[in-house]
């Protein structure tokens, strides 16, 4: 069947190409909705090394997408049946996690991502969802991302829990307190913010901070850095300052470029420092149940949709990344292609 | 937005493809990306889960190879599709698609989307609103503004008039309309009117009846001449490679 791909070919620019897919491989899904993330953003706006954007164009972007499944040759799913797209595909013989192994990849970075009229999908990247509503379970790849960090400090970091941040009042930042405070409930959870509009957002947190103003409180024993790009320097050396001695900092933002670390702090205090991005299908799979079975999560999820476009062409998605540039949180796209 | 009413899909496969010159096929069996142009453009109504029954009408020496070919390369999901003789000319073909589907639908809200099969590229959002518009209106016809400055000529010597081309459209396919509406108004016809209809929204606009447009798109060309196949095939990539970048 031909299908309709819409890849960025240049920064601003995206083009309808035609590729034919078969209906006999893998299973055909519609996609429902598709939500832009910060770094989908970065290659629209052409905001990535120009080295960078030479070798991964054209490409399609978006990575977090639900849909429905119109055709399955291998019979696993029934036509009708709703789910979550898992944007990392495995590779055959990962030795790392899978979504840190070098043989894997990553739909919108290292091939098309999900801007496409029908999208061919393995069924191991697909998780049926139910009873969430599609707008919802199009974010469940961003708090698949951020269970993976939460569980991660559950698991590595000291019992000690008490006082939690989060800084970064951003997408990322907001799905990450949420699912902190949802997988950690006993804990006090601060978040630091530059802008108080944002922070406002953040009702069920305990504290909320201005990142920019002097911080009189006291220290934490854990915390996620959920800031990136510029604002990452700012934001680590803070936490490397406030953060009680053998706490663990998780680090989720993406800087383009390389951080400098107050490393003789991090020894003095016996900090741990542990990377996490992306997720799997048991992230997903787990994030699901989450979502389902937690009313107010999702109520609390629904804050950061920002705007809905219809798409039904090439030009409505350059007009929902642009206007997705100047939005202070989720812009999704209501797929009618 | 379906709800009851039952929604069948007629793609005319009728053509000999005169005008695509000096081919041993009709145009819609010709290969475009490695596949039959018919075989993509039933694939594309497949996944739509809205019809109840898709019927291809086809010139009748190629019956057997339609059959042949969509069981070959559509294994299961063929069984929706049923493979009937064309008629001379489109309008026959739709009836032929007509008397099909009354063998076991009699309602008068049925509902038939008609596609030329040399049409592969329809997208998904083309057909939807097709349905959805056809539903709430009885009849639609997929178009896209003219771009070309159109000119009329009675005589094909000079200028009759330029018409205002904000008000000009081109048609595409699918059309889309309830079946019942196109038997009262095709049977009330005489047959030098007939003779005289290219398409099935002639025949509703003869009528008086109002046709809805949907927009189509320039990727949903007809493929008919030798240079039109060209374009095709350039345009289409054969496979999308996994983790290529």
């Amino acid at each position: 069947m031909i299908n309709r791909v819409f890849r960025l070919v240049a920064p601003g620019q995206i083009v309808t190409e035609l590729c034919d897919i078969s209906l006999n491989d893998g299973v055909i899904v519609r996609p429902e909705y598709l939500s832009i993330c910060a770094a989908d953003r970065r290659y629209y706006k052409g905001l990535r090394p120009s080295d960078i954007m030479r070798k991964k164009l054209p490409m399609a972007l978006i990575h977090e997408a639900c849909g429905i499944v119109v055709a399955d040759a291998s019979g696993k799913f029934k036509a009708g049946s709703r789910v979550l797209l898992v944007p990392n595909i495995d590779g055959a013989a990962c030795v790392a996690r899978a979504n840190y192994d070098s043989t894997s990849h990553f739909c919108s970075s290292d091939t098309d991502g999900f801007l496409q009229e029908y999208i061919s999908m393995r069924p191991e990247n697909l998780v049926p969802y139910s009873g969430i509503e599609p707008q919802i379970a199009v974010m469940c790849e961003l708090c698949s991302v951020a269970y993976h960090a939460v569980d991660t400090l559950k698991t590595c970091a000291h019992k000690r829990r008490e006082e939690i941040a989060v800084f970064g009042d951003g997408n990322l930042g907001y799905v990450c307190s949420l699912i902190v405070k949802t997988l950690m409930p006993n804990s006090r959870l601060h978040i630091f913010g530059m802008s108080d509009e944002k922070l406002s957002f953040f009702s069920f947190a305990d504290e909320v901070h201005r990142a920019d103003f002097e911080y009189l409180g006291g220290g934490f024993d854990h915390a996620f850095e959920c800031v990136g790009g510029e604002g990452s320097q700012d934001a680590i050396d803070s936490i490397i300052e406030k953060i009680n001695p053998q706490g663990t900092l998780m680090l989720l933002g993406v800087s383009e470029k390389p951080v400098a670390v107050n490393t003789r702090m991090v020894l003095e205090k016996g900090l741990t420092l542990i990377g996490r991005s992306r997720s799997t299908r048991e992230d997903f799979i787990k994030c699901e149940k989450l979502l389902r079975t937690d009313a107010s999560l999702r109520r609390e999820l629904s804050k950061i949709i920002h705007a809905q476009y219809e798409i039904r062409n090439a030009q409505d998605i350059c007009h929902a990344f642009d206007e997705d540039a100047s939005s202070p949180f989720k812009t999704l796209l209501k797929w009618n292609i | 937005m379906k709800g009851k009413t039952k929604i069948y899909a007629g793609i005319l496969a009728g053509g000999i493809g005169s005008r695509m010159g000096a081919t041993i096929m009709p145009k819609q069996f010709l290969p475009v990306g490695g596949k039959p142009v018919i075989l993509h453009t039933v694939e594309k109504f497949l996944l739509n889960k809205s019809f109840d029954g898709i019927y291809i009408a086809v010139v009748k020496s190629y019956l057997a190879h339609t059959k042949a070919l969509l069981e070959k390369e559509l294994g299961s999901l063929a069984q929706k599709v049923c493979v009937i003789e064309g008629g001379s000319d489109r309008s026959e073909s739709i009836v032929k698609v007509i008397n099909e589907i009354r063998k076991s639908d009699k309602s008068a809200e049925s509902i038939l989307v008609t596609h030329d099969a040399v049409r592969p590229f329809v997208s998904a959002r083309i057909i939807e609103e097709n349905i959805d518009l056809a539903i709430q209106f009885g009849a639609t016809d997929t178009v896209v503004p003219a771009t070309d400055t159109i000119i009329r000529s009675l005589d094909g010597v000079s200028i009759c008039n330029v018409p205002t081309r904000s008000e000009l459209f081109c048609g595409q396919t699918p059309q889309s309309f309830k079946i019942s509406w196109f038997e009262e108004d095709f049977s009330r016809m005489s047959t030098e009117q007939k003779a005289k209809i290219t398409d099935a929204c002639g025949v509703f606009t003869a009528s008086g009846r109002t046709v809805r447009l949907v927009m189509g798109d320039p990727f949903n060309m007809k493929i008919s001449t030798p240079f039109d196949l060209k374009l095709a095939e350039a345009i289409v990539e054969t496979s999308v490679a996994e983790g290529s970048k």
